[in-house]
């Protein structure tokens, strides 16, 4: 693609240059309105990091919020109560590392089911299956993503629940590894649909030169194919690793949301998109606890972003090292 | 894409060990994707169809939200799809345009527009939240209240409006994203002849190319609309109310997470659902639009056509 994607855009431009005499005040007017619209996206982001940045900066920097909590304390330990968010207290509590722990625990159990079914399912899909079923299979799965997250939070709060409660015999119904199964549910076609347009992206000089070598089918995939596509399959899993951290309804549903710092899978769990999503509807606008919400957010917000562009790099990487013939 | 190694002949006549319980494993994992999908979505329609009634679409609820039905959350989300399509979709499209048809090969600003795209996609919707209460309710609302009504609070709040512009952004990225591919799915030879025949671009591009990525552009929006639709979060505090029964802004989707009556939420998620397979049949009939003028590319003899969208 390399080759064909200069040559194109390089014609399309001398074209232009040859008409810029020739060209009126609508053609003028049509493309610099087109090229503003553009803007709303790069000023979309840089908005949501100045206002959510805005509302945040006050844990750092205000001295009326300092009185009740600072920007260290959100991750030391409180003297009696150690780590402990509690907001509406007495004394209200803001430590932000049981939230923290609560999301990678139910990542974690969302990638440890989702990793495995989707890479496997992508093998199958883009290498194995049978031509005709292989138009079909994949929007089906992808038909998946478009199942509303708080529809499978529902499901999970009535219909999973009770399975892995009879599966594990949790103590308490709502737990870390129902609301990781309900995750793995959104996080399924994210790494699917990634990992299959990696694998994919081989070019197939790689299959025919490994069966050609006298490999079988699963030596020319496992020990040329897969490695391959390896850097799209790490991607993958990132983005899909930062579709679970920022996943809200699933886990509002079906954590339990107790703020409890512990390693057990069982217990309830409440994760940073669960906190804010409860509580910011309640809170006093312009409080610590309004400012410690938002810096929840911002934190979340500059995690996801960090594991995206990380995403997005070794996609791109991939595509240009593979010569890009998708 | 033309596989070079058929799937299953050459080497199906030799199976080994390894090659077996390879398909074995990975057809089992996505027989249980594809029975995920089945199960979530067969138990909305198995647990909401004995409830879906007409009577249960057409009136309000009544007795704290214990019976009657659930009109208002369909007209709020309605309303709120539509306002938020009415912005996402000509912003949308407009950007997809610049990106294939203005912006030069080694645009710095296209890259930029690209990459916050890609961002803008992959940011948790609960940020968007954020961002609608912290710029749109507390930032332009109130500037307006400043400007227009004293410092009475009326834009300053969380409304209709606000969800649907905070939901605009969200799905900008989906519009985008397949716009651009159906516009650039459309053959050049279709821009050149109208330039040789002596059209302008903007003409060029308003009466040839944009009814060419007709289906696309269509495909885009209902993705938008299926995914606007579904959000929960972002709207939490920007516009939906939880109870207001004669109100319009009372969202389907948000009633869903915040009760747990269950009828409401089955016909819910049926529509969502019904709404995604509605937008993949449009995915795919629009492939087969497309297909159409590259199937009949090499008698045509341009050497460019090796390039797949």
């Amino acid at each position: 693609m390399a080759s064909t994607t200069t040559s194109v855009p390089m014609l399309r431009e001398q074209r232009s240059s040859s008409l810029r005499g020739r060209r009126r005040w609508p053609e003028r007017i049509a493309e610099t309105l087109v090229k503003l619209v553009s803007l709303i996206s790069i000023g979309s982001v840089i908005l949501i990091l100045v206002f959510v940045g805005k509302e945040a900066l006050p844990v750092i920097t205000s001295s009326v919020v300092h009185r009740e909590v600072t920007f260290g304390a959100l991750f030391a330990p409180y003297r009696d109560a150690g780590y402990m968010w509690q907001p509406v207290s007495e004394v209200p509590k803001y430590n932000i590392v049981p939230l923290f722990v609560g999301t990678l625990k139910v990542t974690f159990v969302a990638l440890l089911v989702a990793v495995p079914l989707s890479v496997c399912a992508a093998v199958y899909v883009s290498e194995l299956a049978p031509k005709r079923i292989r138009e079909y299979l994949k929007p089906a799965i992808e038909l998946l993503a478009g199942v509303p997250s708080v529809v499978v939070g529902f499901f999970a709060l009535i219909v999973l629940a009770t399975w892995v409660q009879t599966v594990f015999g949790a103590e308490h119904r709502l737990n870390a590894l129902v609301a990781g199964f309900g995750l793995a549910f959104a996080v399924c076609p994210v790494i699917f649909s990634v990992s299959e347009d990696a694998l994919r992206a081989v070019p197939d000089s790689y299959r025919t030169a490994a069966v050609g070598l006298g490999s079988t089918r699963s030596q020319a995939l496992l020990r040329v194919v897969c490695p391959a596509a390896l850097p799209g399959i790490a991607a993958a899993v990132v983005l899909g690793f930062g579709r679970a951290i920022g996943e809200t309804m699933i886990v509002v549903l079906a954590s339990g949301n107790a703020a409890l710092l512990d390693a057990s899978l069982e217990h309830s769990t409440r994760t940073v998109t669960a906190t804010i999503a409860q509580e910011l509807g309640e809170v006093v606008v312009g409080s610590a606890h309004y400012h410690v919400l938002f810096m929840l957010g911002a934190l979340l917000f500059l995690s996801t972003l960090g594991v995206n562009l990380v995403g997005e790099r070794i996609v791109f990487g991939m595509r240009k090292r593979l010569g890009g013939s998708r | 894409m033309s596989a070079l190694v058929t799937p299953g002949r050459p080497l199906a006549r030799r199976p080994n060990l390894g090659d077996r319980s390879l398909i074995v494993l990975t057809t089992l994992a996505t027989v249980i994707i594809l029975l995920m999908l089945v199960i979530v979505v067969g138990d909305v329609v198995i647990g909401g169809s004995h409830v879906l009634s007409w009577q249960f679409i057409s009136q309000a609820p009544t007795d704290g939200m214990t019976k009657g039905g659930i009109l208002p959350a369909i007209f709020g989300t309605v309303a709120l799809t539509l306002l938020m399509t009415l912005v996402a979709v000509p912003a949308g499209v407009a950007t997809a345009v610049y990106l294939s048809e203005y912006a030069p090969a080694d645009s710095r600003l296209a890259r930029a527009v690209r990459v916050c795209i890609a961002n803008l996609a992959g940011v948790p919707s609960i940020v968007f939240g954020l961002f609608g209460l912290g710029f749109f309710i507390a930032t332009v609302g109130r500037a307006i209240d400043v400007v227009a009504f004293h410092g009475q609070p009326t834009y300053g709040k969380p409304s209709l409006i606000w969800a649907a512009m905070t939901l605009s952004i969200l799905t900008l990225p989906v519009v985008v994203v397949s716009t651009e591919e159906a516009l650039r799915a459309v053959p050049r030879e279709l821009r050149d002849g109208s330039l040789a025949l002596g059209a302008t671009k903007l003409q060029t591009i308003a009466r040839v190319v944009l009814p060419q990525a007709l289906g696309g552009i269509l495909t885009g929006g209902i993705l938008a609309v299926s995914r606007g639709a579904g959000e929960v979060a972002p709207i939490m505090f920007t516009g939906a109310a939880y109870f207001l029964p004669y109100l319009p802004c009372w969202c389907c989707s948000f009633s869903l997470s915040s009760s747990t009556s269950w009828p409401s939420s089955y016909a819910r998620a049926s529509g969502g659902v019904w709404l995604r397979a509605e937008a993949l049949a449009w995915k795919f009939g629009s492939a087969r639009v497309r297909l159409r003028p590259r199937a009949a590319a090499p008698r045509s003899g341009s050497p460019r056509r090796e390039r797949s969208g």
